[in-house]
């Protein structure tokens, strides 16, 4: 049963992992490309001479890609077991989870491990100012589990105070707030850090809701393996 | 009778937990190494995964 289960994290995460990489690298890489042209200064805003907003796609580069992808698949396989762990610890046992309820699943996942997260402190383009990382890389980890422990009190919180502390838990990370630069002073144009964020919210939200609809069809009948 | 439903239930629980344990320490742990370590070479790597996903990644 352990097997079964991590096998079907595994195998839901590297599907999902797979169709998330390529749309990433469809929608998400060239906007990348572009903003490393202005981090490198091989592109400059606002200097002398307009620089035109449009950039003829770069083609693909079979060694950065592929590891792209290939890590696109660890991250989601990464998603895929703690899925997998949050499922079996339902009050239910998650064992009859459909697939369109582990699509909802997904969103949940998203907004924990994505939405929470850059509600503050946005995917940054590269080139984008930002203060130390550890700082950074503490808040973020935080934002995830507090905003995930308020999703499970929604979800499956029994007392009415379930609802105002996961209303807390969910806002205390951004009343707090992110750490954030003393200086904006990024050299990438607005326009393309704000299509970045968007693109990789969007590509995220997609890829979280096929990872819970396929781990719940591979799970279909793990409630027969739990009896 | 009893004795008998206790004893078909005790391994289910157990085996739910390990589930829960074994997944969650795996997925971690993939995560941190695909998403957060910053050696060098799993840095240049990763690098346009991390940003994409919205991990922090410099």
């Amino acid at each position: 049963m352990i097997l079964k289960n991590v096998t079907g994290g595994i195998v839901a995460g590297a599907a999902a992992g797979l169709l998330t990489g390529l749309l990433q690298l469809a929608f998400v890489q060239p906007v990348l490309l572009h903003a490393e042209l202005y981090e490198a200064g091989v592109l400059v805003h606002r200097g002398a001479e307009a620089i035109s907003a449009h950039r003829e796609w770069s083609g693909i580069d079979p060694a950065r890609d592929g590891l792209s992808l290939l890590f696109s698949m660890l991250v989601y396989v990464g998603y895929g077991l703690l899925l997998t762990a949050a499922m079996a610890l339902a009050p239910d046992e998650g064992g009859s989870i459909s697939p369109r309820a582990g699509a909802i699943w997904g969103v949940c996942g998203f907004v924990a491990a994505h939405l929470a997260p850059a509600f503050s402190l946005p995917p940054e383009v590269p080139g984008s100012a930002h203060v130390d990382l550890s700082q950074r890389q503490i808040w973020w980890h935080a934002t995830v589990v507090v905003t995930a422990v308020a999703l499970w009190l929604l979800a499956f919180g029994r007392g009415v105070w379930s609802i105002p502390v996961a209303a807390v838990l969910l806002l205390a990370p951004h009343v707090i707030g992110a750490p954030q630069p003393e200086h904006f002073e990024g050299p990438v144009p607005q326009e393309i850090a704000a299509l970045f964020a968007s693109r990789a919210l969007g590509a995220g939200l997609a890829g979280w809701v096929l990872l819970g609809a396929i781990l719940a069809w591979l799970r279909r009948d793990a409630r027969v393996d739990f009896s | 009778m009893i004795t008998a439903l206790r004893q078909k239930a005790l391994p289910d629980i157990s085996s739910r937990r390990m589930t829960v344990f074994v997944c969650g320490i795996l997925g971690l742990a993939l995560i941190t190494v695909a998403g957060n370590v910053q050696a060098s070479a799993l840095h240049a790597a990763a690098h346009d995964v991390r940003h994409a996903n919205g991990f922090v990644c410099h």
